[in-house]
């Protein structure tokens, strides 16, 4: 564990005056850059910034076995390395806890919001594509899942479909995209003392007392998930959702200015 | 498995339950004795013991908090427990972060600064499984808590809201779930309804998740009763 004592007072002076660290507002985004394409060998890769927090995730598309309750649908699988050159207090070794939720929980925005059409993904009975989606955490700066969120759903977006033929994965040459269907973001809101700030960094992270992700499309609300022992109101849950219709916009846009759409 | 079953037939529902009906609870507190605390809770067809152990010192040393007392939580599902294909023993992802979200739960709840230096243990084994076993787990393991006598300031419960259709439902079994648009489990603090875990997946929109937030905490009063009364029973 790292001490950040100094850092926990100053952020608490900070707030107590009503403004955050580089004075954004409680529900500002600190810059977010989206960069496809960061390893060409992965059928899809992008890494997303946003502010000092670096998160790559590759997708790599394999045959496999499928999953015996969906025997005609490809899989999807999701995993998050927490790797110890991101940060002082990651260690090695298998996934922490956190790894673990972190993966789950960007797995189930693209899940609920169908990003990728697992359907499309049947080869032959007993043989279907499986979708490995790697989460590779860089730098930590706080809010890693709305970075691995955007990161995960803009990799999978851009992500070339391998061929099957002849018994053999051809993964060069003339390929088309991997079919994709809906389009999730999430939005991570912090409780710190009673402010509730979007996109904690990891100062905020620090000390805030509850965590909730909402991952949602233009529409609906696709998942949830609060963490920490902190609690929140309804009306507390209501605003963030309100927040998050909105600044998903800001999200979509920056994935749209990339993916050329 | 590939064909959706209808989930509500002229306003009932698979079991028969009105969309805002629990399921039958029944909760027994101190079944196992060498534990500080424990309940064993039925849930419609779930089963679940929960078991307190401790306060006793922090193992390994070096995870003590000198300020206070430390949570440790394993939600885990039996190999047996569900209708569908044998389980792996042993927690899996799910259930690791099914653990987490537990433990947070109870970190809100517990005073654990009454016990510097040490640990709780909290487990939740689900014996047999139909849908909703977080929220089982949960509201069972927080009456073992509360029987152990280790200082709480709440009696937290947990229960999901889920949809069918444009419909939402409470309480899903695992047909439903499996079949649902939406599932949304919820554990609250009941005196001041602080939501201490909350995780969705599925499809809502804002007003239907106020709605499903109202439909929980209905619900809640009843759980709440029923643990109230299972505690009570015990030390009359």
């Amino acid at each position: 564990m790292v001490i950040r004592a100094p850092n926990e007072e100053y952020i608490h002076e900070l707030l107590g005056k009503g403004v955050r660290e580089h004075e954004r507002g409680n529900m500002d985004y600190r810059n977010i850059t989206l960069e496809l394409n960061k390893i060409p060998h992965a059928e899809g890769s992008a890494q997303v910034d946003i502010g000092n927090t670096k998160v790559l995730v590759g997708v790599k598309i394999d045959v496999g076995m499928p999953l015996p309750d969906k025997p005609e649908e490809g899989a999807l699988i999701t995993g998050a390395e927490l790797l110890p050159i991101a940060a002082a207090e990651y260690e090695t070794g298998p996934p922490s806890p956190e790894a673990i939720e972190f993966a789950r929980v960007v797995d189930r925005g693209i899940r609920a919001a169908e990003v990728v059409d697992l359907s499309s993904l049947f080869i032959e009975k007993d043989r279907v594509w499986t979708v490995f989606v790697d989460i590779y955490v860089l730098n930590y700066d706080g809010n890693l899942f709305d970075a691995g969120a955007l990161a995960a759903t803009s990799a999978l977006l851009s992500a070339r479909m391998p061929k099957y033929e002849d018994a053999k994965v051809v993964r060069e040459g003339n390929l088309g995209k991997l079919k994709t269907k809906g389009l999730a973001t999430s939005c991570t809101f912090a409780k710190v003392g009673s402010k509730i700030l979007l996109d904690p960094n990891a100062n905020e992270e620090e000390i805030m007392s509850a965590r909730l992700t909402i991952a949602n499309d233009t529409n609906s609300i696709r998942a949830m998930q609060k963490g920490l022992s902190g609690s929140f109101t309804v009306d507390e849950i209501e605003n963030m959702i309100d927040a998050t219709f909105e600044k998903s916009k800001y999200l979509r846009d920056v994935m749209k200015k990339q993916l050329g759409e | 498995m590939k064909e959706k079953p209808e989930l509500m037939i002229n306003g009932k529902r698979t079991d028969g339950r009105a969309p805002n009906e629990l399921r039958e609870i029944k909760i027994e507190v101190g079944p196992l004795k060498n534990a500080e605390g424990s309940a064993y809770l039925e849930w419609g067809n779930n089963k679940v013991l929960a078991a307190v152990f401790g306060p006793k010192e922090a193992q390994p040393k070096h995870i003590a908090d000198p300020e206070k007392a430390i949570i440790k939580c394993r939600y885990s599902m039996a190999p047996f427990s569900s209708l569908e294909e044998h389980n792996r023993s042993g927690p899996n992802r799910r259930a690791i972060e099914i653990s987490k979200v537990t433990k947070e739960v109870f970190e809100n709840v517990i005073i654990l600064e009454s016990f510097p230096g040490s640990e709780i243990d909290i487990f939740v084994e689900i014996l047999q499984s139909d849908g909703g076993t977080r929220a089982a787990g949960i509201t069972a393991a927080a009456v073992a808590l509360a029987s152990s006598g280790i200082p709480m300031k709440d009696i937290p419960y947990g229960v999901s809201v889920g949809k069918a259709g444009d419909r939402l439902l409470l309480d899903l079994n695992k047909l439903e779930d499996n079949y649902s648009d939406a599932d949304m489990p919820i554990a609250i603090a009941p005196k001041k309804d602080e939501v201490l875990l909350l995780q969705m997946d599925g499809t809502l929109t804002k007003e239907e998740f106020s709605k499903g937030m109202a439909m929980a905490k209905e619900a809640g009063a009843k759980i709440v009763k029923l643990q109230r009364e299972a505690l009570e029973g015990r030390y009359k």
